[in-house]
Parts: C-alpha cells; sequence; structure tokens
C-alpha cells in the first residue's frame, strides 16, 4: 500500500507573525518557514506504519511555491521515500485554498494508486481545517479526522479521535484519508545522515496545470487586522473591590 | 554517561559555523578546490542567518575580495551610507562631533547598512552553487580530538536527549563529522572555541579577551521618520552616568525599518548595570525616541562580540584546524565592524587549507593563516587601532576616548601609536566589583510605546528550545549563584543577561532559589563571560533551538 502524506510550507512556529502595514496580510519578508507541524505528524505517522510493514512506500507532497521543495526535503529525511511538489504559484502570499488542493491530491492520490493518505488537520497559517474532508469527499473515501491513534489491520483504520468532551473511536474501510491531531506521535528528529541521503531522494516537480486545476482563489481577503493589544491589569486591595469592579467596571456580575 | 556509538563521515574540511567567517572560508575553498575538495558547514540555528546579529554597517572589502561581482549577483547589499553622524549625548541634549575630528578610519564612506542575516543567506546560496554542503539545524556539540592530540572532527547533530541528560525516545545520537582540517567560525566565545583555547593554551602569549554585549531591536518607522543611507553613532547617556563604557547606534536601513542598538562593554565594575535596561532608556533619549516615536518593534536579539583587539587575539592555529572570525576576535572598536575581518579570515584560512591539502597535508598547523592573518587586511586594520579600548577601559570615556582619537591620529598621520602598545589588565569577570561598593541603578520602567520589560521582547527574537532537553547552561558548582555571588554581587545574571535567563527567586522553604530559564536563551553567551565567579559554562542545545532571527 502507498500512503500519500500533503505537506504545506508555512510561517515556522516560532516566528511572530505580523501583519503588514497596509492590512492585505501577513508579513513573509524575512521570516523563516517550516513544514506545518500537524504536517510533520502525519509524516511521522505514514513512516511508522511503513517501518512497521503495514506500507510500502510514502509519497509526500506539497502544492505551493517552488520553495516548498525544501519542506519536501524535511519530510524526505524524516522517511518519505519519494516527494512531488506542485507548483501552484510564484508568490508566497498567495494561499492555494482547500479545494484546489484537495482537487490536486485527488489526482496525485489516483495516479499513484494510494491507499491510504495522512493528513495534518490543519495547516496553522490559515487554520482552515478542509482539505483533509474535501479530498475524502471528492475521493469517495472513507476518513477519520482529529486522529490522536491509528491502528492499521485487515483494510481497516481504527481511528481515535479528539473531539469535545473526549474520545471517539471509529473504525473506517480503507481506503481512506486520516487528518492528525497534535497527540498522534511525536515527530522523529531529521538526523545528518538521512539530510544527507534526502537529497539524493526523488523529487518530481509538477505543475498545477498539468492536472488541469484551478487555483485561483474563491475567497477575497478584505482585511487581516492584529487582535487589540491586552490592557495592563490592576492589582486589587480586597475581594470586595474585586466583586466591585466586575460589577461595575467589567459589567460581568 | 557512555559514550554513543556514532557513524562517521569524511570530509576535506569541517566547518562550524555559517556566519560571515564560516560561509567566506567555504565559498574561498570551493572556488580554489573546486569538486577535489569537499566541505561542509554546521549551523546550530535553524537556517541560515536565525543565529545572525550584527548592527550592521558593513566595509564590503572583504566581499570585494571573495565575490568580485557581489553587486550583478544580487546580493542583499543595496542601502549605501549616505549620512555618517556621530553625537555625543547627554540625558537630553547632544553634541555632534565635527566629522573632521574623526581619525579617517573611522569613515563610513563607502560602507553599507545591511542585515546581516540576509548576507549570510545569501552567502549560503553562493556556497551551495558552488557544491557546500550547509547543514542548518545541526549543532556542533563536542570535539573530536585524535589519537596524536589534534582536532580531528566534531560531533554533530545529537538530538532528543531527556532532561537528565539520558537518551530520550526520539533520540538521535548524532555523528562524528571528520575532517583534514577543521575550521572553527563560532562566534565570539563559541563553546568549541573555549575549549581549544584551553585544551591548547592558546591565550597564553596574548591579552584577556574583553567583550561587549550588543543588544538590537529592528524597528519599522514612520515613513517621514526614515532617511535611508543614514548612520548614527553615540556616545555618552545613558552609559556616561559612570557605569559602563559604550555606545549607541542608529541604521536607517531599507524598507522603512531601523536597526537601532546599543552595545554595553561587559568590563563593567558596578554588578548592577543592566544593559537591557540601558538599552530600554536609551530609546527614551529625544534623538532616538523622534525616530522611533509612531513606529513598531518588530525584532529583538542580543549578541557579544569580542573587543579585545589584537592585544588579545589568542593564538588562531593549533593541530588540525584554525579559529576564524570572532571566534578568534576581529572588531574593530573605533570602526564598530567586524564583518569584514571575519571574511578575510575565512578566506585567509581557506587559502592556507587548500595549499596544506594539495601538498597532501592534513591535521597540521596552518602557520601560513596565522601569517595571512597578521600580515594581511586583518593586521593592517587591527593593529592601529589597537589601544583605542585599553585607553577607554583606562581613563573612562571622555578622556580614554579623547587619548584614543590622539593614538588613532597618530597611527593615521605617522603610522606610529604613540602609546606603544597598551595591555587590557583584566578580563571582563574579573572586572565585576562587589555590591558593597556601587550603589543600585535606579532604572525606569518601561512605558510599553519605545521601551518593554524583557519577556516581552524576548518574545521578538523568536527563541524556543525543546522543552525536554536538558538545560544548556551548565553551573561548575550549584551553590555558587547563592552562596557566592547573591552576597557579594548581587547576583549580576538576574540582570546582564538580555533574556531573563537567569533569576532568584524565593523558594519553598522561603530562602532564596536561583532559576535557569534555559528556554529563553538567545545565545549571546554574556553569561558565561561576565559571571564572576566563572561558574556558568554555555554549551550548544540542541540544533535548531535558539533564536530565530529575521533579519537581524
Amino acid at each position: 500500500m502507498k500512503i500519500v502524506v500533503p505537506v504545506k510550507r508555512v510561517i515556522d512556529f516560532n516566528v511572530r507573525v505580523r501583519v503588514k502595514p497596509d492590512q492585505t496580510g501577513v508579513e513573509f519578508a524575512n521570516v523563516k518557514m517550516s513544514m506545518n507541524p500537524f504536517d510533520e505528524i502525519a509524516v511521522e505517522e505514514a513512516v511508522r506504519l511503513k517501518e512497521a510493514g503495514k506500507a510500502d512506500e510514502v509519497i509526500a507532497v506539497s502544492v505551493g511555491v517552488k520553495k516548498a521543495e525544501d519542506t519536501l526535503r524535511t519530510a524526505l529525511a524524516m522517511g518519505a521515500d519519494k516527494a512531488i511538489l506542485i507548483e501552484a504559484t510564484d508568490d508566497v502570499e498567495t494561499d492555494i485554498e482547500p479545494l484546489a488542493v484537495a482537487k490536486l491530491l485527488k489526482a496525485v492520490v489516483e495516479a499513484e494508486d494510494a491507499g491510504l493518505v495522512i493528513c495534518g488537520k490543519q495547516a496553522i497559517d490559515n487554520d482552515v481545517n478542509g482539505t483533509g474532508q474535501m479530498l475524502a469527499a471528492l475521493l469517495g473515501w472513507s476518513q477519520g479526522t482529529f486522529a490522536n491513534t491509528l491502528k492499521v489491520e485487515d483494510g481497516k483504520a481504527e481511528v481515535t479521535r479528539e473531539v469535545d468532551g473526549g474520545l471517539q473511536i471509529v473504525s473506517v474501510k480503507l481506503p481512506a484519508v486520516i487528518t492528525t491531531d497534535l497527540r498522534l506521535n511525536e515527530p522523529r528528529y531529521a538526523s545528518l545522515p538521512n539530510i544527507m541521503k534526502a537529497k539524493k531522494k526523488p523529487l518530481e516537480v509538477k505543475s498545477a496545470s498539468d492536472f488541469g486545476v484551478d487555483v485561483t482563489p474563491r475567497l477575497s481577503v478584505v482585511s487581516v487586522n492584529e487582535p487589540p493589544a491586552r490592557k495592563a491589569g490592576v492589582i486589587v486591595g480586597s475581594p470586595a473591590e474585586l466583586a466591585d469592579k466586575l460589577k461595575n467596571e467589567a459589567g460581568v456580575l | 554517561m557512555d559514550t554513543p556509538e556514532r557513524e562517521s563521515m569524511d570530509y576535506d574540511v569541517v566547518i562550524v559555523g555559517a556566519g560571515p567567517a564560516g560561509l567566506s572560508a567555504a565559498i574561498r575553498l570551493k572556488q580554489l578546490g573546486g569538486d577535489d575538495l569537499s566541505v561542509c558547514v554546521l549551523e546550530k540555528g535553524a537556517e541560515v542567518g536565525a543565529h545572525i546579529l550584527s548592527g550592521a554597517v558593513l566595509d564590503p572589502s572583504g566581499l570585494d575580495a571573495l565575490i568580485p561581482d557581489w553587486r550583478e549577483k544580487g546580493a542583499p547589499i543595496t542601502t549605501e551610507v549616505k549620512e555618517d553622524k556621530f553625537l555625543v549625548l547627554s540625558e537630553k541634549g547632544k553634541m555632534g562631533l565635527p566629522t573632521f575630528l574623526m581619525p579617517p578610519l573611522m569613515s563610513n564612506h563607502g560602507a553599507y547598512i545591511v542585515s546581516m542575516g540576509n548576507v549570510c543567506r545569501w552567502l549560503a546560496e553562493q556556497a551551495e552553487a558552488l557544491g557546500v554542503e550547509i547543514f542548518p539545524g545541526m549543532a556542533a556539540s563536542a570535539l573530536v580530538m585524535g589519537e596524536d592530540g589534534g582536532l580531528k572532527g566534531v560531533v554533530a547533530g545529537e538530538f532528543g536527549l531527556s532532561k537528565d541528560g539520558t537518551p530520550g525516545p526520539n533520540y538521535e545520537p548524532g555523528i562524528n563529522l571528520i575532517g583534514k582540517y577543521v575550521l572553527i567560525g563560532e562566534g565570539a566565545r563559541g563553546s568549541l572555541a573555549k575549549q581549544l583555547i584551553a585544551n591548547f593554551g592558546l591565550a597564553a602569549d596574548s591579552d584577556p579577551q574583553k567583550f561587549g554585549l550588543g543588544i538590537k531591536e529592528i524597528w519599522r518607522v514612520k515613513p517621514e521618520n526614515h532617511h535611508p543611507g543614514r548612520v548614527v553613532h553615540t556616545m555618552g547617556w545613558p552609559l556616561n552616568t559612570g557605569d559602563a563604557g559604550g555606545g549607541g547606534f542608529l541604521y536607517h536601513a531599507e524598507n522603512n525599518e531601523v536597526y537601532v542598538g546599543l552595545v554595553v562593554h561587559l568590563d563593567y565594575k558596578n554588578p548592577y548595570v543592566s544593559p537591557y535596561q540601558e538599552m530600554q532608556r536609551y530609546k527614551h533619549h529625544p534623538e532616538i525616541a523622534k525616530v522611533l516615536e509612531g513606529g513598531e518593534r518588530v525584532a529583538y536579539g542580543a549578541r557579544t562580540i569580542a573587543q579585545g583587539g589584537w592585544q588579545a587575539l589568542p593564538k588562531v592555529i593549533f593541530p588540525g584546524g584554525a579559529l576564524i572570525g570572532c571566534s578568534a576576535g576581529l572588531v574593530n572598536v573605533p570602526r564598530i565592524k567586524g564583518n569584514h575581518n571575519a571574511m578575510h579570515s575565512g578566506m585567509a584560512a581557506a587559502e592556507a587549507v587548500t595549499e596544506a591539502i594539495k601538498a597532501g597535508r592534513s591535521g597540521d598547523e596552518l602557520a601560513v593563516y596565522a601569517q595571512k592573518l597578521a600580515d594581511g587586511p586583518v593586521g593592517r586594520d587591527l593593529k592601529p587601532v589597537r589601544n583605542v579600548k585599553p585607553l577607554w577601559s583606562r581613563f573612562g570615556e571622555i578622556a580614554g576616548v579623547a587619548l584614543a582619537g590622539f593614538d588613532m591620529w597618530c597611527a593615521n598621520l605617522f603610522k606610529f601609536n604613540p602609546f606603544g602598545t597598551l595591555h587590557h589588565l583584566k578580563n571582563d569577570a574579573q572586572s565585576t566589583g562587589k555590591a558593597a561598593d556601587y550603589k543600585k541603578i535606579d532604572y525606569p520602567k518601561p512605558d510599553g510605546v519605545l521601551s518593554f520589560d524583557r519577556s516581552t521582547n524576548v518574545a521578538f527574537s523568536g527563541t524556543n528550545h525543546d522543552e525536554d532537553e536538558p538545560t544548556h547552561l551548565k553551573l561548575t558548582d550549584p551553590l555558587i549563584p547563592i552562596a557566592v555571588n547573591l552576597p557579594e554581587y548581587d547576583e549580576p545574571a538576574q540582570r546582564y543577561c538580555p533574556a531573563g535567563v537567569y533569576e532568584v527567586i524565593e523558594g519553598e522553604d522561603g530562602k532564596p532559589r536561583f532559576q535557569i530559564n534555559g528556554q529563553n536563551c538567545v545565545h549571546c553567551k554574556a553569561c558565561d563571560i561576565k559571571d564572576p565567579s566563572q561558574n556558568i559554562t554555555w554549551t550548544v542545545p540542541q540544533g535548531g533551538s535558539g533564536p530565530t532571527y529575521p533579519n537581524m
């Protein structure tokens, strides 16, 4: 069985994201980019399945700018066997929307005859949480989202899902799309020898038009704003004063 | 702990640190040796540039020698210095120093305002195009010594140790990278360089190295306050209140960005000095505030620089390798520049290495490099200004700097220094005075507009360390901070650290306790330098951790 793992190049989670002065988006200049952390978890899970003999090949796919090659090299260093870059834009600020990504992934999944897709539940840049679900719908496959445990056995996947108020265990038929939650695993470090080997692994470059998919955004961004700055707190002298302030100043009592 | 089994990999040259020195060495090696020389560069930052912090006004002489057509190749060096101001500040006022009084070597004519982080990213691209293998996120954490006692290589890429130092579930032992020669370009007070200097006695015949702590912020300012190409250097307030030496800078870079910073000499005596707070109040000076007002602080960081100059330069060669850039200590203090020398030193080392390898040598001393450093552009740059820092330390700011100016003018006009060579008497740790002899400094509270508290600012350095990794700040004796440093020096670590790593807090038993918040560390190395008991050793944490500087 082949596993397809989509990976997205996003602003690194350690970077303090800033809104551009003209409020059209966020600042990308001089900003460190990395693999979406949920996608790292997806790569790790796929590689573990391969190591456990449950899969034959792990294919990492990224849709975006040419530089997403670096993100794919990271996936290869973690243990993916080959990578496919689908160049869909040359502007780092253009976010390819989930439906377009799902259509492109569908084409890859079909061309590779994959039996499982493991993807991050959402990307930390736009937080849409939609690509996995849309892909499952387009493929007509089962889906198991927000996985914190994944067992693959006898043509089925048992997925423990993190849902509001607890855990839900579902069993889905393969082929399926699984989306990863934070606690599914702890991704490995890419070791130096594996980074060196990754440079020699195959990386195919395609373009969105090769698949006949229109990636023009359907949404338009009206404006992007910073969250309001937090106001300084006050230290109250007594419980009575606190109650008074909550009632009369904050109006929450 | 047992030494884990590690794979080994051989290169002709292993370079530690993808800064201006290391990358220049790598590029020069490939220019001279081509495909016959295998070269790798290790960088502990998550990407090249992530740990680079520099002013910076770049004298392009190093780059001119390395890549003469850098302009055509799209180097991010475009803001030529147009205006060069030198101000002596009082608390509210200023006095401009007329240009004709300034020794010519201090002129910034022909220099550029740059982000060295971006320059290094560009240099890395040039190096990779030549076939250099660069590994960001890979820290060189230990030396590999040969049986003959020389340096053979370094351990790189060890990941996943747990808090107690034992291998965790995702442990990667890393590998031994072995080179015919190993070049150490870790910057000021590198952790491997420190061991090499001690092991080989490299500093036996040189003065103690002196350091400054540079604290820098990038501000995006209102377009009407922005004058690309304007360079302002300041002396005086806030540091002339008698407690520390140093100076400030304000560089108008591109895209409405201004680089503002303060370098505080770490030989200050008053243990109550807080370089961080000095920097914060510096921004409130009318000359600085008028530029920043209405702007926004977009990045923060700090790094020490080596300021000892020619007298403090250790022996730069040892069997199997060499120190390059600020690992040796090549900053020209009055010119406030070191990047050009870092590049020259990298090139000189590369030339010596290529010659040695072509002659079939390996693992020996690169005498040619030491010679080139002394006789070449680096020696010519550093020797004439060698007395500036000692005069400054001895006679204080006004008299010391005036004498230094006289010394530099003589060097310029008559090619001789009237003071001969003055020596540095103490290292920075020894310079620290006792708390009882000094007054506490009452620093103003940050206003949240121009000045900020430390933890807020550290968030703008993008700093992160793995929660589970062992602390990389090692105390030789864990009792000293509370038993010695607190009563005698009011534990200055609480103040000299620009990232708030060290705190003295009340323990559960009501007694003071020393806490190390290693996760905040911005890798400046001030603690390793300034701790009066020399009890803190900065070791390299797991690769990829530390700050994630943008265009610092």
